[in-house]
């Protein structure tokens, strides 16, 4: 099968997997799982087909599709990947595979639970392929419905607020990339043409840098952050989180820390930056403070947490705070508005990416390890813990190795990512980079804490204690464990994999923002003067 | 005596060979409803149900406006004012002729599958029904201030009774007779706006009233001068009775209690057909003040501008107002104000773009996108209230509740009917792929680029997308009762859902997402009817 066609095929697999499961008896709980399994590991092959289809000598966009969808209003069903998104597809496929096969502990309507679970697959892998800005909205949108169903009927006690929260705080934000949306697609074209929303041809505009004028550019970042800042989630965003994570079914958690958060990541980087170069450039310095506030925070936040989840919940808040920070170190020289010292930028950049994949790994791991013991204890209270590993002893030690890689232990996974980006900080400002190298003490602190008081300690007397001793681990539970555990050691010992595929991408994606941001300034002169021009006028 | 002896020979000649058979959609719904009557009192015709020759007639008046559509786009039939002028022919007005009996046609299919008329009453009720669509046609293609006043009445007062028609409820009562009280206030400040302008210009007929203004209003004359008040006022004065018609905030008091006191039948059609008929309307009395006098344009210029300051202030209140119901029909029908609010901000992006003066903007291209914009949220806003209005009137049938928290749980008993109202209430809302959603970006997109031209359209399109998220948590609390909540012990179980009910739900909500997924075709086609209304007047 060509690669272009294997995206859509890759898009609506799991859309035609959910329609089958219409077919299946209500009862027949057994083979509507295996089903769907069947339906998430084809997607999963697929995308490792397509990453076989992958030159990583080749920076642009590979195999694009476009078909037009809707002709009046140029907007096309247009699909494709480069070395930004196809590390983020394959993290899709392959946390959607591991959540499926942890969706064994889910026991109510499982039918309706299936359906949306795939549905919801759809809509992600939508988000992570399209190019063109309208059907990034539509797959942004849709991934929403099901999501809020999942919180909503399949979670914890507080399901319904939090599931709410979710839906409206992402709403709020999608409603703000509508406007910016607009202004794009007015803004590309001359008056009386049809605009554009082909996501290439935007960016294209951007870098030449006479298309959208600064004032655009700024007002229209603003939107697009804070939509995708929700996301993320960033610190003034963030409140929706907790809720949302602690709430949600396990599998759900795991789809939300690994996927849903990393789509905030991408949209800063895919569309947020190269729309607006001047934009963001104007907004530098804020970003990374809010990365930075968003790593302190979290981290503080963590430590004071007593619900198990809840911890790994907010260290999900201090560990994206890296990613932002890592996208956003542009510095530039204010004589001629030149990036300084691109390649700590561009290092910054692919360690963003690095810990947006990092972290799809080894967060999604955390809450299936929270949920394992949760499954069988039903509670998550932290301080009724203790004494953990001498139950389960490999339970325990499959949530060590975890918590080490999210704690970024050297030959790890979270390493990697989080030298990178503050390293590249200290290149933007030494005190920033100061501060968010201190993040990792804090990170230390509440993992090692966490996990003395969980696992280590005199043996295990609370509640549930013969749910324990009956069944330690299942097999199914170990798999998935031992799964994400290679995979967080493998990346830390070999990043190269990563990095060789997002090297060129990300190369011509800083390239072509410091000359956008050049042009822009030298073809209109920038914020201050434009607006005195236009008082003149 | 000889002159008017050939002026009724051309009268006749001019009703007999053109305006009758342009006509023909509203004779054919007239001829129903002298049928029905007449069967009712004829021994041995009486057994046949009433019902199937209302639906006969809708069908048949829908063919004839379909046919006239046809011929209409293909250019067979040149568009053009009948009646001597009363009526106007052209794509705008049979394109909701075509629209209203297509929901005339739903609407009674929903009506003989709720059984909401009894055998006594049917005949009443579909005269009823069909005497105020033919009002609504009547306004759709209103050509003239006369016929604006007429369609207007029409419509009104057999809504007035269908909103009565519950005869037992002390409830339905109270509602019919708010909804009279407030009607006949507008309608007679509505006449007051229509003398005056009449007065003012000497003529009734819209097309020419533009260039009569022209006439007595001076070149370089502002707000201060005394005919431009007077046209102002006369102008106020015809919006509060379109207003009232549209439930546009502050004239929307009588909308929640009739809505409450009505079946959810007669609410859902008087939702979406009286919006249709006054919308059009609306839009061709706002475009009758295109002028090439600047004093004029400037008068069309402020009604832009006021409109979108009512239709930010509707939505925000209809939103607002609905956060706090508990009864589903009140809930659709401080909706429905919400709605009407977003409609109208397409209205006011048309007047601010048709009439205001902006260098280096393609003003004609964008006034399109506005109608386009109008035209495709009232057809999707016909399918998705519709769905609404009706899955509500089958759940009430089984449960005899229209109380959210009666909904408690009812996806596992009726996953249709709950389906359904799924895709109903997203589109409501605005998601994709939804059509509500690319309803809302056209109009939106409208107000974006009237932007441009005027400031305040800022601030509208900024309510407008705060409502969109506000909108949200209300709509979601009835699929949070159908689908989280579960099912209290004892509750009324609902019984049958596929069929008949369930198909007939589908059939209306599954064009919700057609209308999202493909919208192509749809929006080619209001792309035309708008450009040609425009053409026609001269832009």
């Amino acid at each position: 099968m060509s690669p272009e066609a294997l995206m859509s095929w890759i898009i609506f697999t799991p859309t035609l997997f959910a329609f089958g499961l219409i077919f299946f008896d209500k009862k027949a709980e057994e083979p509507m799982r295996y089903w769907s399994l069947c339906g998430t590991a084809v997607t999963f092959l697929q995308t490792l087909l397509l990453a076989c289809s992958f030159s990583p000598e080749d920076a642009g966009i590979q195999h694009m599709v476009k078909v037009p969808w809707i002709e009046n209003w140029h907007i096309n069903y247009q699909v494709g990947f480069d070395g930004i998104s196809l590390p983020l597809v394959l993290l899709t496929s392959f946390v959607s595979l591991l959540s499926m096969m942890a969706s064994w502990s889910i026991k109510k309507q499982v039918k309706g639970y299936l359906v949306l679970f795939l549905l919801l697959e759809t809509g992600m892998l939508g988000v992570f392929l399209s190019l063109d800005f309208f059907l990034f909205y539509v797959f942004w949108e849709v991934m929403l419905l099901p999501m809020y169903f999942l919180i909503g009927i399949w979670g914890g006690p507080r399901r319904e607020y939090a599931a709410i929260k979710f839906f409206l705080y992402t709403l709020a934000g999608s409603v703000l990339m509508l406007i910016a949306i607009l202004m794009f697609y007015f803004g590309s074209a001359p008056e009386g043409q049809i605009g554009s929303f082909d996501l290439m041809q935007l960016t294209a505009m951007a870098e030449k840098g006479d298309v959208f004028s600064p004032g655009l550019q700024v007002a229209a970042f603003i939107l697009l952050f804070i939509g995708f800042a929700i996301k993320v989630p960033c610190f003034p965003f963030h409140t929706w989180l907790p809720d949302a994570h602690v709430e949600a079914p396990t599998p759900i958690s795991m789809i939300l820390a690994g996927v849903l958060l990393k789509m905030g990541g991408y949209g800063i980087i895919r569309i947020a930056f190269p729309l607006c170069p001047y934009g963001a450039q104007y907004a530098a310095y804020v970003l990374v403070a809010i990365g930075v506030t968003s790593i302190i925070y979290g981290g503080f936040a963590a430590l004071a947490q007593t619900d198990f989840k809840r911890l790994v919940a907010y260290s999900s808040v201090s560990h994206m705070g890296y990613v932002l920070l890592g996208i956003a170190v542009w510095k530039i020289s204010e004589s001629n508005g030149a990036a300084v010292g691109r390649d700590y930028w561009l290092m910054g950049m692919n360690g963003a990416v690095f810990q947006m994949l990092a972290h799809g790994i080894s967060s999604p791991a955390m809450f299936f390890m929270v949920g394992v013991i949760y499954d069988r204890v039903h509670h998550r209270d932290i301080n009724q813990f203790g004494g953990l590993s001498g139950l389960m002893p490999l339970y325990s030690g499959l949530a060590a190795g975890i918590f080490f890689a999210g704690l970024g232990l050297p030959g790890m996974c979270g390493f990697i990512g989080e030298v990178f980006v503050v390293l590249s900080a200290w290149n933007f400002s030494k005190t920033l980079a100061i501060v968010s190298a201190s993040g990792v003490i804090i990170t230390a602190g509440y993992i090692l804490w966490c996990l003395q008081r969980v696992y280590l300690g005199p043996e295990y007397k609370g509640p549930h204690l013969d749910e324990i001793k009956a069944n330690p681990l299942t097999t199914r539970e170990t798999f998935i464990g031992a799964t994400f555990l290679a995979f967080c050691i493998f990346f830390g010992v070999f990043p190269n994999y990563v990095f060789d595929m997002t090297g060129k991408s990300m190369e011509k994606l800083v390239q072509g923002l410091d000359t956008g941001y050049q042009n822009t300034q030298r073809l209109t002169g920038g914020v201050q003067t434009t607006q005195t021009t236009q008082k003149q006028n | 005596m000889n002159d008017i002896g050939s002026l009724v020979v051309r009268l006749l000649d001019e009703t007999t060979k053109t305006s009758v058979g342009l006509f023909a959609p509203e004779l054919v719904l007239s001829g129903t409803i002298v049928l029905m009557l007449a069967f009712r009192v004829l021994p041995g015709l009486n057994r046949i149900p009433t019902q199937w020759v209302a639906l006969l007639g809708a069908f048949g008046s829908f063919a004839l406006a379909l046919c006239q559509f046809d011929r209409l786009v293909t250019g067979e039939i040149p568009p053009t004012s009948f009646f001597t002028g009363m009526l106007m022919f052209d794509q705008l007005g049979t394109f909701f002729r075509m629209f209203l009996s297509l929901f005339l046609i739903l609407t009674i299919t929903l009506t003989v599958l709720t059984g909401i008329p009894d055998r006594d009453d049917a005949a009443d009720f579909y005269t009823l029904l069909i005497g105020s669509t033919i009002g609504m046609m009547i306004m759709a293609s209103a050509n003239h201030l006369l016929m604006m006043f007429m369609g207007v009445e029409m419509t009104s007062v057999p809504s007035y009774a269908m909103v009565g028609f519950l005869k037992g409820r002390k409830k339905s009562s109270e509602a019919a007779l708010k909804y009279v009280v407030y009607g006949a206030g507008a309608a007679g400040v509505m006449l007051y706006g229509i003398s005056l302008l009449a007065g003012l210009t000497g003529t009734g007929s819209m097309p020419d009233m533009a260039q009569r203004l022209g006439m007595i209003v001076s070149q370089n004359a502002g707000i201060g001068d005394a005919t431009v008040r007077t046209i102002l006022l006369a102008g106020l004065m015809v919006l509060v009775g379109l207003a009232f018609k549209l439930s546009i905030f502050p004239f929307h008091f009588w909308c929640p209690d009739a809505f409450e006191g009505a079946a959810a039948e007669v609410a859902g059609f008087l939702s979406v057909a009286s919006k249709a008929g006054a919308f059009a309307l609306l839009v061709r009395f706002g475009l009758s003040f295109t002028s090439t006098s600047a004093a004029v344009s400037e008068v069309g210029f402020s009604f832009g501008i006021g409109l979108g300051v009512l239709a930010a202030a509707t939505a925000t209140f209809g939103n607002l107002s609905a956060y706090g119901q508990t009864n589903i029909k009140r809930m659709l029908a401080y909706s429905t104000i919400a709605h009407a609010g977003y409609m109208l901000m397409a209205v006011s992006a048309l007047l601010v773009l048709a009439h205001g003066k902006q260098v280096g903007l393609d003003t004609q291209g964008e006034a399109r996108r506005c109608i386009e914009g109008l035209i495709y949220y009232l057809f999707v806003y016909l399918f998705m209230n519709l769905g609404a209005f009706a899955i509500v009137s089958l759940i009430r049938n089984q449960i005899f509740s229209e109380e959210i928290e009666d909904y408690n749980g009812l996806a596992t008993q009726c996953p249709v009917l709950c389906f359904g109202m799924l895709l109903c209430v997203f589109s409501l809302v605005g998601l994709p792929p939804m059509g509500g959603f690319w309803a809302k970006l056209v109009i939106f997109s409208a107000v974006f680029k009237a932007t441009a031209v005027h400031w305040v359209m800022w601030g509208v399109l900024g309510a407008g997308a705060i409502n969109t998220v506000f909108s949200l948590f209300y709509y979601i609390r009835i699929l949070k009762a159908m689908y989280i909540k579960s099912r209290p012990a004892g509750a009324r179980s609902v019984r049958y859902d596929l069929f008949p009910g369930g198909v007939f739900v589908l059939l209306i909500c599954l064009p919700i997402l057609g209308l999202g997924i493909l919208p192509q075709g749809f929006t080619d086609k209001f792309h035309n009817i708008a450009d040609a209304l425009l053409t026609q007047i001269g832009r």
